[in-house]
């Protein structure tokens, strides 16, 4: 910056030691400077998000408080909490938060212990063959999920799949088992292609953590005669729980916005129906701009409250995941 | 400095750079400038189809010599996101919109609002001569015209002949559901219906509803906590009857709760195929399976085909009927240009053309006095009398909140009581109506 320059000062290492009142009048210039740059800088990227996304939420708060068909601008009229109402005393918004739980549950717990046991394969691997492994893990993370999403429906399909011949053998599953004509098959399909899918993203952000458990720890550890388990217990796990937080309330409330899955595959049909889904039904189907901005805020909601749970009772640190802590 | 020396050539060279980027782009936007000078293009919204449109495009801009041209634009797969689409690009102005292809049932809920630019009086006259009655009803709201006919569409039932003669069924006759329910169950064979929680089943519950002499909605052109449903009533439970026992008894194969129509095809065309309600396309689709070598060539000489299946003995059915209008959308730059287009579309010679291409039959009965219709599709004849049969679906402004509800109602069919499914149903979309329950 010009302005240090033109007045020499101390190196910030030594304010902090030569008083901090003094230091705060001589870099106020220097300070101010910085401050209007950094406006500068993250400025433009601050209006984006507030157009992208504040404008957006406001105006679904605004559009949830009318009965508003896109079709019928005229017969536009306020009604308050109404669409509320509506949304929440229907057994539809409650059955559809009960599958993207029982979704969003089953498909973090898995993918956790799947993308542990990944972490821990690609920490161990040969150097020889890290590379290799990484990005074979990586692949489906890479993969559009509509593209993964068509592919699994395929594989199951009764018409055009090739599990039910493949997998004969295994009782329950014969030619003419109809997979998406079932609640439990169809979330049984939906979760796993769920998982196949995302696990990458949990095992890497769990390898991050992996690697920041000092070898020191693990080492002293083994000298002391612990197992291989006690020392993933006692030493390993503890060391990367952040990062295990982290992961679980990213993965989570990735999960809980499931759509794109259950739209290809079933549509819904079965009991399958996600939040997402249907929030995409009621504004872009039915063009109730109204009622469908109502369940979009509750799905706002929602996801509000995971955070909040998250960071708060089970004290998730954001930012000890840069190493900061 | 041999560094300092360099930057400022590396700044030139940048400014240079630039000043070619600008220039070129200047370039594309004069190049953009000048095409518009030409003549007006008009975008038809058309969809997804064997390319038969955009042929017609083709020959309807060299016909109009030079005064308007048509360019394609391709709408989404299925109907239903053909109408998000094309609703919310009509509710927002979208001036784009200078010719729509439509599906007939939600016609009623874009021409209410007047996204439609109303269809002149002299191209209404001249586009629906000779034209088959439903497809002009699908084209009018309130009693007015709206959108031109361009194809009219309609389901036959196809019968393997094997079977019928195995199951002692004499095709030449009308059949009824219930005889076809016994010879599939006879000869242990599947039924080629559409039980998937979609569109297509409620083409086939309409279809079922209006053989047995009811309708699905009383008055559907009035407001929504107006409506009146005929779903609770003799013909309602007649028709939830024949669903839930194709459902029931596994008549129509393990699939059935996820089947469409291409589905039901390759069910019909397979050793379990015996009767089938379908469009059509089947018919093409299945000759071209043979030439291709995947279907056995004696499976061409196997099919017949005749009217849709009746409800009851002695009354005629009521064949589904679908197809595609066209329409102008309220915000174009020229509607007159783009009605112009639509005469030229919608020739009975387009007409004849698109069919022995495409295989989507004409709404124009003058079309199918092409004599190479015929050759084509020897069942031209019984499509066209299925035609002056069937009945639209119902014809209302909530046709999706409608026909939403009887899919989530009626599908999967072994799920369907006759006793209580349509009572069940027109509760439901009463108070969906009102906006009482989420969908």
């Amino acid at each position: 910056m010009s302005t240090t320059t033109e007045t020499p000062t101390l190196p910030s290492g030594q304010a902090g030691r030569t008083g901090r009142r003094r230091a705060i009048q001589q870099f106020s210039e220097r300070a101010k400077a910085e401050r209007r740059l950094g406006w500068w800088l993250a400025g433009p990227a601050f209006v984006i998000m507030l157009a992208v996304t504040a404008y957006p939420i406001l105006q679904a708060l605004y559009d949830s408080l009318f009965s508003y068909r896109l079709t019928a601008p005229d017969e536009r009229t306020f009604i308050g909490l109404g669409n509320y109402g509506v949304v929440l005393t229907d057994v539809v918004w409650w059955r559809d938060l009960g599958v993207t739980l029982l979704i969003t549950v089953v498909t973090v717990v898995v993918e956790l212990i799947l993308g542990f046991a990944l972490a821990l394969v690609m920490h161990k691997a040969l150097k020889s063959v890290r590379g290799w492994l990484r990005t074979a893990i990586l692949v489906p993370y890479g993969i559009i999920t509509v593209v993964s999403a068509f592919a699994w429906f395929y594989m199951f399909d009764i018409n055009s799949g090739f599990v039910n011949t493949w997998f004969n053998w295994v009782p329950g599953i014969d030619p003419d088992l109809n997979w998406f004509a079932g609640t439990w098959t169809s979330l049984a399909v939906i979760m796993a292609s769920e998982i196949w899918k995302t696990t990458p993203f949990i095992s890497l952000l769990l390898l991050a953590g992996l690697a920041q458990v000092p070898d020191e720890l693990t080492e002293a550890a083994e000298v002391d005669g612990a197992s291989w388990w006690q020392r993933m217990r006692r030493v390993i796990l503890p060391n990367m729980k952040a990062a295990i937080m982290v992961a679980v309330l990213f993965r989570a409330l990735d999960a809980f916005r499931i759509f794109d899955n259950v739209f290809i595959m079933t549509n819904g049909a079965f009991n399958t129906e996600v939040l997402s889904l249907l929030a995409y039904r009621t504004s872009i189907g039915r063009l109730e701009i109204g009622l469908g901005s109502a369940v979009s805020v509750l799905l706002f909601a929602c996801v509000l409250l995971i955070c909040f749970i998250a960071i708060k009772l089970f004290k998730v640190d954001l930012a000890s995941q840069r190493g900061d802590k | 400095m041999p560094r300092d020396g360099y930057r400022p050539r590396y700044r030139r060279g940048t400014a240079r750079t630039g000043a070619a980027v600008v220039l070129a782009l200047g370039a594309t936007l004069l190049a953009g400038c000048s095409a518009e000078e030409g003549p007006p293009t008009l975008t038809w919204y058309i969809n997804p189809d064997a390319g038969g449109q955009a042929a017609i495009a083709e020959k309807c801009t060299e016909a109009a010599g030079g005064e308007y041209r048509i360019e394609t634009s391709l709408l989404p797969n299925d109907a239903a996101s053909q109408r998000e689409q094309l609703a919310r690009r009509l509710a927002a102005g979208d001036s784009s919109l200078d010719i729509m292809s439509l599906d007939p049932p939600f016609i009623p809920e874009l021409a209410e609002p007047g996204f439609l630019a109303p269809v002149p009086d002299a191209v209404a006259q001249r586009t629906t001569q000779n034209v088959v009655e439903g497809a002009l009803t699908g084209a009018t709201w309130k009693d007015k015209l709206v959108a031109v006919p361009f194809w009219a569409n309609t389901q036959l039932l196809w019968y393997r002949k094997s079977v019928a003669e195995a199951a002692g069924l004499d095709m030449t006759k009308p059949v009824t559901w219930q005889q076809l329910i016994d010879a599939a169950a006879k000869e242990d064979k599947f039924l080629g219906v559409q039980g998937q929680r979609g569109e297509s089943m409620t083409v086939w519950l309409n279809a079922l509803v209006e053989s047995a002499g009811g309708h699905i909605l009383e008055n559907p052109e009035a407001k929504a906590d107006q409506i009146e449903l005929g779903l609770d009533s003799k013909a309602g439970t007649e028709a939830a009857q024949v669903i839930s026992t194709i459902g029931k008894d596994g008549l129509g194969g393990p699939g059935l709760p996820t089947q469409d129509e291409n589905n039901s095809m390759i069910l019909f065309q397979g050793d379990k195929g015996s009767f089938m309600v379908n469009w059509p396309f089947v018919w093409p689709a299945t000759n071209a399976s043979v030439e291709d070598g995947t279907l056995d060539a004696s499976l061409i000489k196997d099919i017949g085909w005749t009217l849709y299946p009746r409800m009851n003995e002695g009354e005629q059915s009521a064949p589904p009927l679908g197809g595609i209008n066209l329409g102008v959308g309220a915000a174009s730059k020229h509607p007159d240009l783009a009605y112009a287009a639509i005469e030229c579309i919608v020739t009975p010679e387009n007409q004849a053309e698109y069919f022995i291409s495409n295989g989507n039959p004409p709404s124009n009965t003058e079309a199918y006095n092409d004599p190479r219709i015929k050759d084509s599709f020897p069942m031209a004849d019984t499509i066209r009398e299925s035609l002056e049969l069937s009945a639209p679906r119902p014809q209302t402004v909530f046709y999706n909140e409608v026909s939403t509800s009887l899919q989530q109602n009626f599908a999967p069919p072994d799920q369907v009581d006759p006793a209580i499914t349509p009572q069940e149903t027109s509760d439901f979309i009463v108070s969906v109506l009102r906006g009482e329950n989420l969908l």
